[in-house]
């Protein structure tokens, strides 16, 4: 039985393709269409085909680290560079960066667009008992969210399950949750942008400069996983951080607004 | 020409269902070539011996020989009609070309005629399912016939079906005795018995209570249960 | 209203996107499906009709895979073909193939257990005769799949509809890559979560259209069936 199933499915691989690549990626520069945006004009510099995969930040780390993968994109830069001191990546750069912003009901009964910083945006939804949906999926946006709670010393999981709500989804999932339940939500700005069901929620904080949000490339290592296609993968990386690829980057935008800003320098 | 599964040899069959012996020590030898019936009340276990005698119930004890061989060297020369007919969920000449491929292959006329002998070939192309009860049966007729069995046993074939399916089965039935098929069949219809029996067994809880020729059976049993069955009281 | 409007947009503009990913979608799960009937036919008709120690069991777990959710089956499908997995060199992960083997893992319990249920019945009313006409092994069960066709086209339909519909699975193992693994299913949870709920509604009515024709397709086949007494 198992013979069969091989069989068939060596049969229908031939697609698997010599030039093609797979990128693990975090979900914000999916859906926020991005790589709808970029790939076709990297294919078409690199001959590159590119095949992305959208998951969390940290299932994305974890997937590379059993080398399913080419490429990582994500935003955790902490966690990134321990990828590369365990030897997984070939090394970290910078790609490019936007902001998180907390979105709320327009009401704002936390009177969040008041506070001072991050920190205080969240004491203050505390404070008013006001309820707060958080990824609780080990992702990039996640990581920054419990940082920031660090900072203002508050453990929000005393009150899990009653006002800190943990989706344990992608950002999308977790944006239709707060949206419906009027909670407030950390996400980054693009994927509030490009989130078509915002109803009556609106950022209601953003411009703290810890809120700042960088995101990184790494080639995954050929020592570690000899399936990398390394040509193809070095090929991505360097259009990424070439001044054509930089400038494609920061070109894109949604209503508007440029989502991401490039700075590989 | 006589039957190649004669002498019929049952001894010391047992059988127990439910911890009951619903054969209890069956003894019979069947050496008479024509049609033997085997008659009895409901639950003395005639069906049951009748499958015993095709193979499809293994008895717990005792010994059964057809012709000296036993069931399993001599299953291929056995043909069975059974009370409720069984038909494949295919057309009516499906049904007769599934049972003999051979057969269809090489002589695909020799199914018509099968069909045109229990007066079926217009319908050859009908699902079987759809057929009368007693078309079913005369269809199921046709294709116990078809291998030209040495052995042929009916197990209450013509139970409820209409008059013109049973004089049609029963003269099929003689026919093929003549040709030197032996036939054992088992019926409750006393009329029936009379019509066909050259033999009578007779079995009453599980046991062979009396074996004669039929025009002795009828005029002259001496056996106290037979003589209550044939006056029509009925027995437990 | 919105949502019909845009379903029928995208079917009457031939959307070149929706066909793309409605086409993979039924690629994937016939493919699956062949590979499962295949599998589980002669399987069912197997365990339907042989008494063998150890065939209780076999039907027991059958029935637990059968509601192993499809999570569950996804991720033991995706440690299998990771590279870092058994059978990772294949290189299968991220490609229809892991799709379909996650698909065949998902529906061949359930297409083998209701055959077995199919196969069980009409094994009890042919059993005797069956016996009396010699009709054993091969034979047999060739005989038991030709005449249980109408019912296990019903257990086949069952199963592509269960495959088609599925999510869970297909999207650990084929990683939702557009233009190579994306699938009507995973392309509703993509615009689900950018928050594009009328398109992501407007494709499962698309997903509804698709499961509604099968259906329909059930339920005719098991009427011309009751009419020649073939059920």
């Amino acid at each position: 039985m198992k013979h069969l199933i091989i069989i068939a499915a060596l049969a229908l691989s031939a697609h698997s393709l010599a030039d093609s690549i797979i990128v693990q990626s975090t979900t914000s520069t999916k859906n926020s269409g991005l790589y709808d945006y970029l790939l076709p004009i990297l294919t078409k510099a690199t001959g590159v085909q590119v095949h992305v995969v959208a998951v969390g930040t940290g299932q994305a780390i974890k997937n590379a680290m059993r080398c399913d993968g080419d490429v990582l994109l994500v935003h955790a830069k902490s966690a990134e560079e321990k990828f590369v001191a365990a030897g997984f990546g070939e090394y970290r750069r910078d790609l490019m960066y936007n902001d998180f912003v907390i979105v709320g009901p327009q009401a704002d009964p936390a009177r969040v667009a008041d506070a001072s910083d991050a920190i205080d945006a969240l004491r203050r939804i505390t404070q008013a008992g006001a309820k707060f949906a958080s990824r609780g999926d080990d992702s990039g946006t996640h990581k920054k969210e419990r940082a920031l709670w660090r900072e203002a010393a508050i453990n929000p999981d005393s009150g899990s399950g009653q006002w800190y709500l943990e989706t344990g989804s992608g950002m999308g999932a977790t944006l239709n949750t707060g949206v419906s339940l009027s909670a407030y939500v950390l996400t980054d700005r693009a994927s509030w942008i490009t989130f078509a069901n915002k109803q009556d929620a609106v950022i209601v904080f953003e411009g703290d400069p810890t809120l700042f949000n960088q995101y990184g490339v790494i080639p995954v290592s050929a020592d570690k996983c000899p399936n990398v296609n390394r040509e193809a993968t070095q090929a991505f990386t360097q259009w990424l951080l070439s001044a054509s690829g930089q400038a494609a980057i920061g070109a894109y935008q949604v209503d508007g607004k440029q989502l991401f800003f490039p700075n590989a320098h | 020409m006589p039957s190649a599964l004669l002498p019929i040899r049952i001894s010391d069959l047992h059988l127990i269902k439910g911890g009951r012996a619903v054969l209890g020590g069956v003894n019979l030898v069947i050496e008479e070539p024509g049609i033997t019936v085997i008659m009895g009340p409901n639950g003395a276990g005639k069906s049951l011996l009748l499958r015993c005698l095709h193979g499809l119930i293994e008895p717990d004890q005792g010994q059964i020989t057809l012709g000296h061989r036993r069931i399993a060297d001599c299953r291929k020369q056995q043909a069975m009609v059974f009370q409720q007919p069984v038909l494949l969920r295919r057309t009516v000449l499906q049904n007769l070309s599934f049972a003999a491929p051979e057969i269809a292959k090489t002589n695909p006329q020799h199914l018509m005629h099968a069909l045109e002998a229990v007066n079926l070939a217009d319908r050859a192309d009908q699902p079987a399912r759809m057929l009368s009860g007693g078309e079913q049966q005369r269809l199921s007729l046709a294709r116990a016939l078809l291998s030209q069995p040495a052995l042929l046993l009916l197990d209450e074939a013509t139970a409820s079906m209409d008059p013109a399916s049973v004089l049609l089965i029963e003269s099929l039935v003689r026919a093929q005795s003549a040709q030197g098929t032996k036939v054992i069949l088992v019926s409750h219809d006393q009329g029936q018995a009379r019509r066909l029996a050259n033999e009578i067994v007779f079995v009453c809880n599980g046991q062979v209570v009396e074996q004669s020729p039929a025009n002795q059976f009828f005029t002259a049993s001496q056996n106290p249960a037979a003589k209550a069955y044939l006056a029509g009281e009925i027995l437990i | 209203m919105d949502v019909l409007a845009e379903a029928f947009r995208l079917i009457i503009t031939l959307d070149e996107d929706l066909f793309e990913i409605l086409w993979l979608s039924i690629r994937v799960s016939l493919i699956a499906l062949v590979i499962s009937v295949t599998l589980s036919l002669p399987l069912g008709t197997y365990l339907a009709i042989t008494q063998f120690p150890g065939r209780k069991f076999c039907i027991l777990l059958l029935n637990a895979l059968m509601g192993m959710p499809p999570v569950v089956v996804g991720l033991m499908v995706y440690m299998l073909l990771s590279r870092s997995g058994p059978l990772g060199f294949l290189g299968l992960l991220y490609t229809p193939s892991a799709m379909i083997i996650a698909q065949v893992v998902l529906i061949t319990p359930i297409i083998t257990a209701l055959a077995i249920q199919v196969i069980e019945n009409l094994h009890q009313e042919y059993r005797d005769t069956f016996c009396s006409m010699g009709v054993t092994g091969r034979r047999a069960v060739a005989a038991y799949l030709v005449d249980a066709r109408y019912a296990l086209t019903t257990c086949i339909l069952a199963g592509f509809g269960r495959a088609i519909a599925e999510v869970g699975a297909v999207i650990i193992v084929g990683g939702n890559i557009d233009h190579l693994t994306r699938v009507m299913t995973t392309a509703i949870a993509l615009e689900t979560s950018k928050g594009n709920l009328t398109l992501a509604l407007s494709l499962g009515t698309v997903l509804l259209a698709l499961s509604l024709l099968v259906n329909a397709l059930v339920i005719g086949v098991r009427e011309y069936a009751g009419k020649r007494q073939y059920a």
